[in-house]
């Protein structure tokens, strides 16, 4: 098992240098200056010579891309001309919101779409079935951010007044104040530290630092304001789980085995749950790969329309106000977070099949 | 002899057939046994039909604002639709889906945005499968150095959530239609590339390609007249789903403001202008999106029904 990790952990490092690559590539390509494109059309020229110097750009492309992949992997992006903030402190401030959100969709695509997937398999070609696949394939269908916009008229629009009335847009009713968890626990932490970069981002996700002060007012509120993005953001992945859950199982349920299991007079349940479902875990998995990088580009759209000041909301603003420097670091971030959950999912199927280990 | 002659005909209606059919009859018979695959033809021939005749059954020009009709129409801006059959005041002028935060006709656009994006689902797809197939045919016949450059570089497009990347290349190129056809493409060639990479692989040692070799033929021929076809119904699939994709990813870009600009009639934009306004104007958020969905759901449920009637060996799986 360990020596699988290990491969497949070395296998990721010339994908991540290839993104490092790209990113510095897609920087180089801004047309223009690259001082005023990172650092706004302001820039006055002390100040332009002086970044020029110390990012190397007046020394050739090799050394250039030396000292871009040095400063990446000392986790130092640069400042933002629009937030003027270091870009690692806002990634800081804004990523656990967007982990959050992707967080909830991701739980909710697979608690809603893995058993619709398996209910639409055991009863093949019932009326369950063809809705459940109707749905799924207008799911896939659907643009996030269009089903975002419909959702906020609807359930804060046509249906208020009424009990499912939800916020439209926000994480939080305004005025409520969030003491981060670690000031209620009493903890004295020194800023910069890893224990307070990591608490500090664990607190910003609103649901854990509620649930962690013991803030359940917070908890609800959070949750409320958190149902109609999290659904907006999970309508693709929950259809192709939901379809890959039903492909999968309804292979799996014409072996042979599952005819043995039946025979020897399991139950249902067991059959489906332990023989069948165990084994159909396997495709399964690598759709839920494959759908969180839908999860973190969907994150932007949905960021945009909820007005959630998430990673993907920074990335549009930056967009707008072209600045580039956010959007190259912030592309390069995701993308390795992005690796780095495939290759979670990678060691969860040594996990989940032990014939993959030895291979 | 009648027993024969009944026994091919209920071989033709399984598809299978003593007199020689070709792949595509085939499909084609497969294709309509589906009723999901039929809804997507029927949706997509309208689409099609829509794009097509919009000149002629749009009402009003669809970047014309209705200032500059003459006489001027006196119209709020983003006015509730006006249908004359459904009660409208026969002295307002009609407009079917109302007008947009402009004084354009919405329906006007709406038809003109069909042939937009029927236009960059093609393109960008047309652009990703030559560019795919080129490179995965060159990774998967020489195989060594160049496989591994190729695929090596098409691992790390991969490694980027696909959207992600687009918005990128965009941000970087500057915003507008053609920069994004062109990022949507870019992104979506790895996905063609692996699949032509395979079929080759799975045809570069066959018999017949020996066979070729030895009679004479060169790379070209066994690539482009042996190995290639192969690889065109995994094309084929990869290819109409990837449609369904770009149409989808060009209508994020363009809500985002980084694909097509204003006045063009694209739906992704339309939504992005009156986005904020979706509480007073709901209709202008409505329409395009379901334009969209529809368009999309056509690809989708077309592609499936291809994938199942050219192999049918997952026909009982989905």
């Amino acid at each position: 098992m360990a020596t699988y990790i290990l491969r497949r952990i070395l296998l990721s490092i010339p994908v991540l240098f290839g993104i490092l690559f790209a990113t510095f590539a897609l920087g180089r390509l801004i047309p223009g200056d690259p001082c005023r494109a990172m650092l706004g059309e302001k820039a006055t020229k002390v100040v332009c010579d002086e970044f020029i110097h110390r990012h190397g750009l007046d020394k050739p492309i090799p050394v250039q891309f030396g000292v871009y992949v040095n400063e990446m992997v000392h986790g130092d992006f640069g400042r933002s001309f629009r937030f003027s903030k270091p870009v690692t402190a806002l990634l800081m401030e804004r990523l656990p919101i967007t982990v959050e959100l992707s967080f909830f969709a991701l739980i909710l695509s697979l608690i809603v779409g893995i058993p619709l997937g398996i209910i639409s398999a055991i009863r093949h070609n019932s009326w369950a079935d063809v809705t459940t696949m109707l749905w799924a394939n207008v799911g896939v269908s659907m643009p996030v951010f269009w089903l975002g916009l419909m959702l906020q008229y609807l359930f804060a629009l046509a249906l208020k007044g009424t009990f499912l009335q939800l916020p439209p847009s926000g994480r939080l009713s305004p005025g409520l104040i969030v003491p981060p968890f670690y000031t209620v626990w009493n903890l004295h932490l020194v800023k910069g530290t890893f224990t307070f970069t990591l608490l500090d981002f664990i607190s910003r996700m609103n649901i854990f630092n509620g649930i962690l002060s013991s803030n359940y007012h917070l908890v609800g509120d959070a949750i409320v304001h958190l149902i109609l993005p999290a659904f907006a953001l999970s309508t693709i992945p929950m259809a192709l789980i939901a379809r890959m859950a039903r492909s999968s199982m309804l292979e799996v349920l014409g072996q042979d085995y599952i005819r043995t299991a039946r025979a020897k007079g399991l139950r249902q349940r067991v059959v489906i749950m332990k023989h069948a479902f165990r084994n159909a875990l396997l495709p399964l998995v690598t759709v839920i790969g494959l759908s969180l990088g839908g999860l973190l580009g969907g994150a932007v759209l949905t960021e945009t329309v909820f007005n959630l000041s998430g990673v993907g909301r920074i990335l549009y603003d930056a967009i707008t106000a072209r600045d580039y420097g956010i959007v190259q670091s912030f592309t390069l971030v995701i993308a390795v977070f992005f690796v780095a959950l495939n290759l979670l999912v990678d060691i969860s199927y040594a996990y989940l099949d032990p014939r993959i280990r030895l291979e | 002899m009648t027993v024969t002659t009944e026994k091919i005909k209920s071989l033709d209606a399984e598809g299978l057939s003593l007199q020689s059919v070709s792949l595509w009859q085939i499909t084609w018979r497969r294709l309509f046994r589906r009723k999901s695959s039929i809804v997507g033809l029927v949706i997509l021939s309208i689409l099609i039909l829509i794009a097509l005749t919009c000149q002629w059954i749009a009402p009003y020009n669809p970047t014309l604002s209705m200032l500059d009709v003459k006489p001027p129409q006196d119209l709020q801006r983003r006015a509730a639709p006006c249908i004359h059959a459904f009660g409208c005041p026969q002295d307002q002028p009609q407009h079917i889906l109302g007008v947009d935060g402009n004084l354009r006709d919405q329906f006007s656009r709406l038809l003109y945005g069909s042939r937009l994006s029927l236009m960059i689902g093609l393109s960008t797809v047309t652009f990703a499968i030559i560019l795919g197939t080129v490179l995965g045919a060159l990774a998967g016949y020489f195989g060594g150095w160049i496989d591994n450059l190729i695929m090596r570089v098409m691992d790390v497009l991969l490694a980027f959530p696909s959207l992600l990347l687009a918005i990128a290349i965009v941000t970087v190129l500057g915003p507008g239609l053609i920069n994004a056809l062109l990022a949507i493409g870019i992104v979506s060639i790895p996905a063609y590339a692996r699949v032509v990479r395979a079929s080759v692989l799975s045809v570069r040692e066959m018999e017949y390609v020996s066979a070729t070799r030895a009679l004479g033929g060169d790379t070209t021929q066994i690539l482009f007249r042996r190995i290639l076809p192969n690889a065109l119904t995994p094309l084929i699939v990869q290819g109409t789903l990837g449609i369904a994709t770009a149409i989808l990813d060009a209508a994020a870009l363009s809500f985002l403001g980084l694909g097509a600009q204003p006045p063009t009639p694209e739906w992704g934009s339309m939504l992005g202008a009156e986005r904020n306004q979706v509480f007073t104007a709901p209709h202008l958020v409505f329409f395009p999106g379901i334009a969209i969905a529809l368009t999309v759901l056509s690809f989708n449920l077309l592609g499936d029904g291809l994938r199942d009637a050219l192999d049918p060996r997952l026909a009982h799986v989905s």
